[in-house]
């Protein structure tokens, strides 16, 4: 295998216009004689499914929920980035760039990132123009609000539903591409497996969810946006159905998987209650613009009704610690504080295992109006789940694992290790480096889909020849029965345990090895108890019922097998990193204020492994990462 | 931490759309308050499922309250007893220990049973399809400040705009009528300019796909109002028939 990032040569301002023009067109005519299949309908799949729709290609779209607009992307809350500067409060471009590259712990690809920032004012003139009801000043113009990790406002929100109201954007433009005839929607459709063909992924194997069967389907191009991998962890701010098995069988059959332990854990959710919890919800950062986080300063206090606690008594840890951003630092540095804040035993709530976030003083300048106009639905939704009202009582946080900036390598096209297979979205691993910034997953998502893809995929379509291959060749035929195989083997399952018991027992071995702080000590002993829990799952696990009909206990068995594959990955992978950087923390490499220290002699590389076989150990390699416009340095925002 | 509670579930059962479905009780112990209905279901599953029976079979997903996917019709009431909650947002706390709770799915002739909970909503999809949408090509778009929208309209274009898509309106309604569902879209897209330019079309058309799908006639009672998890008003369904209105005549 050999990484070509294929970045275009000449200044970073001027690659993407320059790869454009040098990349071949696709013949209007010609167009409707390709057929592209899509897996996914969040914002990256969506978007990318209605432009080639539009462009005159013939799309499929498969997602395993019941309709494309239910993809996981509609529950991001908080707002979308773009550098329109429209505050006039110095943002620009190259400043978005910056950001984003300083804020990924140089740990992303330059020119990926600066396409980005470049894009991502279109971004929102193409959502103003769908209907997508962006938040508004009095005079009828856009609204911005700031967002961690960056001092401009540049963060276009739509209430605390931007990812709904874009995805509903994007939604009703691929159902306008249905209408027309030019997209096909294959709702409730799994992906299992994915075709290759003399080296060209030509076709995806899927198993229909209400009835069982397993189909194939052929393509000239395939495109993976199936969104990250969070729930490897059991516990996440995730929707309960996102899995890794797309990105995960792809790799199998020959795509790179890159980066897979830079995994970001989001520091302001709802605290766990109990074993019986399902998923974590995420209370949006947007909430550290007006929230003040904070700690009791004695461990006695720490149970105290918090009313009763005088400011003097009162660590506001962040405000401490990081004069300049406060409590608006980067994810993965409020992530860490608070872990170590609960692990100084000064964490509040019941368990202790939380911190506060307070309004208090925000709802006295502002008023509470202007508090409930900002986070009105984010309060409720937290009083719903807790009991407890915010506008009277602190809100009570905690970390929880949130997005996965790993994903398949993919060149500057957005192209995966094996020809044709193009990734998109949080799926791919290209823009975000070791930290994602806050507002930044959906303006990927949406370049990759709007803006970037229906070109390159064009390219790759005009200067490729295609063989005459039917559905009937081997390869189908032999991912066909592999997935069969797979799902049989599973049905045989007649053990003790239920495949969602498995997924407990993984995620918190990874959370206890390989969340917020790692060690090489503790992810040895995680990929040997990962090792062990596999075995277990092949002998124990129970599958009832059968696979010609809706079985969701059969749908979750197959998601844990692959999550249980590829946890070992995840771990390998951040045992071999020996530095700290963005989300992966390593111990053994701190700063003696708890900092993490990069190690960008050894390090500045992308970590793209191999897949060589069952059994067999990944082989690395290694893609070096030139900072040429935005200089190394250690990241601070004191 | 609270007392744990004892309820029975009542859940309806049924393996397709071919056959008949039934009421099973399920009595379940030392259920927390804390934990969400659905997670109650989750621990049912387990249960049935390490004694080698089937799951019950029902949709969720974000767990949050905004992808729509979830549904149920609990103890009589889409979503549950909790106003302007989703199902996967109620807890187990809205109910008394000892309690019986019947859960059955949305009963609708336009959403036909899947299997147990789970109903079959492709008919919204395509209600959108009919003309849900803004006409706008990918790289087409003037700057987004362009065209200032009132703060008023778009505020109140967002409220519309929030449907979650769930099917609650037309499962509480008595003719299964969807025309809160339908007068969302036409009313956040008809708030704003961006929208204006296939205003009449799209009315048509997505009342008569609407019509075609099966769904009832409005009956004016606002149940759907009362069981929608965001609060949709039935204001937006006299703007609808408003700009029903306005397309014939001007039509
Ligand atoms: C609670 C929450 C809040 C967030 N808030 C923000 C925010 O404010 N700003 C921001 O920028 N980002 C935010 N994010 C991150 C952002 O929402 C996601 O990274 C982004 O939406 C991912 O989009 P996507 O299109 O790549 O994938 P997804 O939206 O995850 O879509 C994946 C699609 O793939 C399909 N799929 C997956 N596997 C399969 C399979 N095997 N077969 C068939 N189909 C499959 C799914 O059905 C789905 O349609 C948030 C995330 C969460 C969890
Ligand atoms: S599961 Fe998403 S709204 Fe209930």
């Amino acid at each position: 295998m050999k990484l070509d990032s294929k970045i275009p040569s000449g200044p970073i301002q001027d690659k993407w216009e320059k790869h454009k023009f040098e990349t071949k067109l696709v013949n209007p005519a010609n167009k409707r004689k390709y057929r592209i299949l899509v897996v996914g309908s969040g914002l990256a799949g969506a978007s990318a499914a209605a432009s080639l729709g539009e462009l005159g290609y013939q799309v499929d779209v498969f997602t395993h929920n019941d309709s494309p607009r239910r993809a996981h992307s509609i529950a991001a809350q908080g707002g979308i980035n773009a550098s329109k500067n429209y505050p006039n409060d110095g943002d620009s471009v190259w400043r978005l760039f910056y950001d984003t590259v300083k804020g990924g712990d140089f740990r992303a690809r330059e020119a990926n990132v600066y396409r980005l920032a470049q894009l991502s004012g279109n971004i929102i003139d193409q959502c103003v123009a769908q209907g997508v009801p962006f938040a508004r000043e009095y005079g009828g113009l856009l609204d911005n609000r700031s967002f961690g990790g960056a001092q401009v406002s540049r963060t276009f929100y739509a209430r605390g539903q931007t990812g709904q109201q874009l995805l509903l954007g994007a939604y009703q433009s691929l159902m306008r591409q249905a209408a027309a005839g030019t997209v096909a929607i294959h709702p409730r459709t799994e992906f299992l497996d994915l075709v290759v063909v003399d080296g060209q992924a030509r076709g995806v194997i899927t198993r229909d969810l209400v009835t069982g069967k397993i189909e194939r389907h052929l393509g000239h191009a395939v495109v993976l946006a199936t969104g990250g991998y969070g729930n490897v962890f059991y516990l996440s701010t995730n929707a309960r159905n996102c899995n890794v098995t797309a990105t995960w069988r792809a790799h199998k059959r020959g795509a790179a998987f890159a980066n897979p332990c830079f995994t970001q854990i989001h520091p302001t959710c709802i605290p766990v209650t109990g074993d019986h919890q399902s998923k974590l919800t995420l209370m949006s950062e947007s909430l550290r613009n007006d929230g003040r986080v904070w700690i009791p300063k004695k461990k006695e206090d720490r149970s105290k009704d918090p009313a009763t606690i005088p400011e003097g008594d009162r660590d506001y840890y962040l405000e401490r610690r990081y004069p300049a951003f406060g409590n608006l630092v980067p994810r993965d540095i409020a992530s860490r504080a608070a872990k170590q804040a609960c692990d100084e035993g000064k964490g509040v709530g019941s368990s202790g295992m939380s911190v506060y976030l307070d309004f208090a003083e925000s709802i006295q300048r502002l008023g509470q109006p202007v508090i409930a106009e900002r986070y009105g639905n984010l309060f409720e939704m937290y009083e719903r789940i807790t009991a407890e009202n915010p506008y009277q009582k602190p809100m009570r946080i905690y970390p929880a694992v949130h997005y996965t900036m790993g994903g398949l390598w993919v060149d500057y096209n957005l192209m995966s290790t094996i020809p044709g297979l193009f990734v998109l979205g949080e799926a791919n691993f290209s823009d975000h480096g070791a930290n994602r910034l806050g507002a930044s997953a959906l303006m990927q998502g949406l370049c990759d889909g709007y803006f970037v893809a229906p070109y390159t995929i064009g390219g790759y379509l005009a200067s490729n020849a295609f063989k005459g291959v039917t559905s009937e060749h081997d390869a189908f035929r032999e991912a066909e029965q592999a997935v069969d195989g797979g799902v049989k083997r599973l049905l045989s399952g007649r053990g003790k345990r239920t495949a969602d018991d498995f997924h407990r027992s993984l995620g918190k071995i990874l959370w206890d090895k390989c969340g917020m702080a790692r060690n090489a000590a503790g992810l040895t002993q995680a990929i040997g108890d990962i090792a062990a829990l596999r075995a277990e799952f092949r002998e124990n696990v129970i599958v009832p019922g059968e696979g010609g009909d809706l079985n969701q206990a059969l749908e979750r068995a197959g998601r844990v097998g692959d999550f249980l594959e590829f946890a070992e990955l995840l771990c390998l992978d951040a045992l071999h990193r020996d530095e700290s950087c963005g989300g992966h923390f390593r111990e053994e490499h701190q700063y003696e204020d708890g900092e993490a220290k990069r190690n960008d002699e050894a390090f500045a590389y992308v970590a793209a492994w191999e897949h060589a076989g069952a059994g067999k150990a990944p082989i690395l390699h290694k893609e070096a990462l030139a900072f040429e416009n935005v200089h190394l340095a250690t990241r601070s925002y004191k | 931490m609270s007392a744990t509670m004892n309820v029975t579930l009542r859940i309806w059962r049924q393996k397709n759309r071919h056959t008949k479905g039934r009421f099973v009780d399920y009595p379940l112990s030392d259920v927390s308050p804390e934990q969400s209905f659905l997670e109650t279901l989750d621990v049912l599953n387990n249960q049935l499922e390490a004694r080698g029976e089937d799951p019950v079979a029902f949709d969720s997903d974000c767990r949050e309250g905004i992808c729509g996917t979830c549904s149920l019709h609990i103890s009589g009431t889409p979503h549950g007893p909790m106003k302007l909650t989703t199902t996967c947002q109620l807890h187990m706390r809205s109910f008394r220990s000892g309690a019986t709770i019947t859960v059955e799915p949305w009963r609708a002739r336009a959403f036909p049973i899947v299997k147990d909970l789970i109903v079959d909503r492709s008919a919204f999809d395509r209600i959108v399809q009919s003309g849900g949408f803004v006409s706008v090509k990918t790289g087409s778009a003037p700057d987004a400040n362009s065209l200032p929208v009132p703060k008023a309209n778009a505020e109140l274009a967002m409220d519309a705009a929030q449907c979650i898509g769930c099917g609650a309106c037309v499962a509480a309604c008595k003719n299964a009528s969807a025309m809160l569902f339908v007068a969302a879209k036409v009313s956040h897209l008809a708030l704003l300019p961006q929208g204006h330019a296939e205003r009449k079309e799209r009315v048509v058309k997505m009342i008569a796909r609407m019509d075609q799908e099966g769904f009832g006639s409005c009956t004016n009672l606002s149940a759907c109002e009362a069981v929608c998890p965001k609060g949709i008003s039935v204001n937006f369904i006299a703007r609808m028939n408003r700009e029903y209105l306005r397309a014939g005549l001007t039509g």
